[in-house]
């Protein structure tokens, strides 16, 4: 080992052979360094950006950008467009993530099991959606739940029930996109909390089996409480994306999100006022409070999850 | 934590003390083979993840059958369920459209570019923090978790005028510049780091008199090879996913990456499902073949992420 090692030239040895020197303290921080500038450059900057534009007339064309203070923050709450999409963007977000945290537990429990058979087979299988496009789910659900054709239409009418425009109502648009989420998530979050449900001591199941607590009493009392900081994480990843949700509702309906506006989202507003109507100031305006929706939400699980520990 | 296990069985056991010295005798027989009453597996377990694999595949299958017919087949009652052969014709539709072949050799490139060099950035940063003392390592290290919840998806509209300031409007770079470091990244392989590699070994390499950098090459890296192609992957999946950023930036159909070439495939008011479900296909299946050769790995590269998420 004693070739090398001056491949830099501040890198000189000092005592026992060691490479002593500024340089190797300092090393740490280069190899962090991108990190910190990408985020700086395409994360923390455009957002921070995104505030500043937010109180500017800002068009595409035009190099003048006429300061407005809250006029765009004005102009947003007395639109009928923002409260509508503000109401689809949560209703969708609940009907997704609380059927799919669900779903996730209960199928993450029948997996932690040591007799099960083919674990590898199962949870490959359910994790198979998480893998396919977005847009490859979103097109395969509308033509699942088409109105005219399609398997659902025709499983309705062999039961000879009413036929549903699906993409009709703000309601029915929720569903099919509140599945659509489900069906991509569900998997994914069975093995992370699988995952946790792994990590936790067998010695607490034992516990709980020698006291004669069932399956449902040690699930709750013993599974649930070891994996609630997993369980908050979740909730926190899937509050950050599903408030963003756009892919769904832009092809599920259309870029307006729908005649009515049945499935518009705050995100799918965000992109047409920017990228169609080239509004950026309003659009601006548009993302600072979806993010500020999100950090309030986080705060919410946080302070929750406190609660029920402190409890 | 609010209820132990311990305060739950007393009350359960208060009225049944010979159920509990039953217990506590069958805990010794037990001690070899643990957890025998709980280790059978409900006949009910294999039905439920039965019905939810077949949820999981019925729609990617749907898929194939609409790709591989034609339109007035689907729309026929009772829709076709099988495959047909109109798969070679859809695909001509598809291409006097968009140039498809093209946006799949984009997504590829993309993908790739972006897998490779997280694979470098991340493992390298993932090393800094699993294994290098540093002033503010932890600080440091807490802000990289911290800005996994900030939703910068939102800074779209800065981000498209930084693309054109930059002219990196419909070039590869504004898709893989930004995408070369992931905070997720960054804590995956600091995750994998401290699980392959002893500190012990690092120690000896230093007192050595190796350099960090030759450390990372000579020893992290080797041992971390797996697992961070496992990484790569999953990397080169969610980038060839990826849909509203490239829908942003690229202008050109000779630019357009496979996702938003599908996109465009489907006009305003109507879409013709065939064609749309052919490009799909062809868009889906080498995410689905990667998944069949490593998608065990990625189980278990996911599964070791997430222990302390």
């Amino acid at each position: 080992m004693t070739t090398s090692l001056t491949w830099r030239a501040p890198a000189t040895r000092g005592r026992n052979g060691r490479v002593s020197s500024v340089w190797e303290r300092f090393t740490p921080y280069i190899y962090i360094a991108p990190f910190f500038l990408l985020f700086l450059a395409f994360g923390l900057g455009p957002l921070l950006f995104t505030g500043w534009v937010s109180l500017h007339d800002w068009q595409l064309l035009g190099d003048t950008h006429r300061y407005v203070g809250l006029q765009n923050y004005g102009e947003m709450f007395n639109d009928p467009r923002f409260w509508k999409a503000l109401r689809n963007t949560l209703a969708i977000f609940i009907l997704s993530t609380v059927p799919c945290m669900g779903l996730a537990l209960g199928l993450a429990s029948m997996l932690n099991n040591r007799t099960l058979r083919a674990k590898t087979f199962w949870r490959m299988a359910l994790l198979v959606p998480n893998v396919t496009p977005l847009v490859t789910v979103t097109l395969v659900f509308t033509s699942i739940f088409g109105r005219d054709y399609g398997p659902v239409t025709w499983i309705l009418r062999s039961l000879h029930l009413p036929v549903i425009d699906w993409g009709a109502s703000a309601m029915t648009t929720q569903i099919v996109i509140a599945i659509m989420v489900i069906w991509r998530w569900t998997g994914y979050n069975t093995l992370i909390y699988l995952a946790a449900m792994q990590a936790v001591p067998s010695a607490m199941y034992d516990c709980a089996e020698i006291d004669g607590a069932g399956r449902w009493t040690t699930f709750t009392q013993v599974t649930l409480p070891m994996i609630r900081p997993t369980i908050l994480f979740t909730v926190v990843t899937s509050t950050v994306g599903g408030l963003q949700i756009f892919t769904e509702p832009l092809l599920f309906t259309s870029p307006t999100g729908g005649n009515n506006g049945q499935g518009l989202t705050v995100t799918l507003l965000l992109y047409g006022q920017a990228f169609n109507s080239f509004k950026f100031g309003y659009a601006s305006a548009i993302a600072i409070a979806l993010l500020f929706i999100i950090l309030v939400l986080s705060l919410v699980n946080f302070a929750v999850a406190r609660l029920i520990r402190s409890s | 934590m609010p209820v132990t296990s311990k305060e739950q069985p007393r009350t359960a056991g208060v009225g049944r003390p010979v159920s509990r010295a039953a217990a506590r005798s069958r805990r010794r027989s037990l001690d070899s083979s643990r957890r025998r009453r709980r280790e059978g597996t409900p006949w009910f377990s294999y039905v439920v993840l039965t019905i939810s694999v077949l949820l999981a595949l019925i729609p990617l299958y749907w898929m194939f059958v609409v790709g591989s017919n034609d339109t007035s087949a689907v729309s026929r009652f009772p829709p076709v369920f099988l495959p047909g052969g109109n798969f070679l014709h859809n695909l001509g539709v598809v291409d006097s459209i968009v140039p498809f072949g093209r946006s799949l050799i984009n997504s590829a490139i993309v993908s790739g570019a972006v897998a490779l060099l997280q694979m470098f950035f991340c493992s390298l940063a993932g090393f800094a923090f699993a294994k290098l003392r540093f002033r503010g390592r932890r600080l440091l290290f807490l802000l990289v978790i911290a800005t996994m919840a900030l939703p910068s998806q939102l800074g779209l509209v800065p981000m498209y005028l930084i693309m054109s300031k930059l002219s990196w409007i419909d070039t590869y770079w504004a898709l893989v510049v930004p995408g070369a470091v992931s905070a997720f990244g960054v804590f995956w392989m600091r995750q994998v780091v401290i699980g392959t590699i002893p500190d012990e070994l690092i120690d000896a390499a230093k007192s050595d008199g190796c350099s960090t950098f030759r450390i990372y090459r000579s020893i992290v890296v080797p041992n971390i090879r797996g697992s961070a192609a496992v990484f790569g992957l999953f990397v080169a999946m969610t980038t060839w996913n990826d849909f509203l950023w490239p829908l942003v930036v690229l202008n050109t159909p000779d630019m357009f990456t496979s996702q938003v070439a599908i996109q465009q495939l489907r006009t305003q008011y109507t879409i013709d499902y065939s064609t749309v479900m052919t490009a799909s296909v062809l868009a889906t299946l080498p995410l689905l073949l990667l998944f069949v050769a490593a998608g065990k790995q990625l189980v278990a590269g996911i599964m070791e992420g997430a222990v302390k998420g």
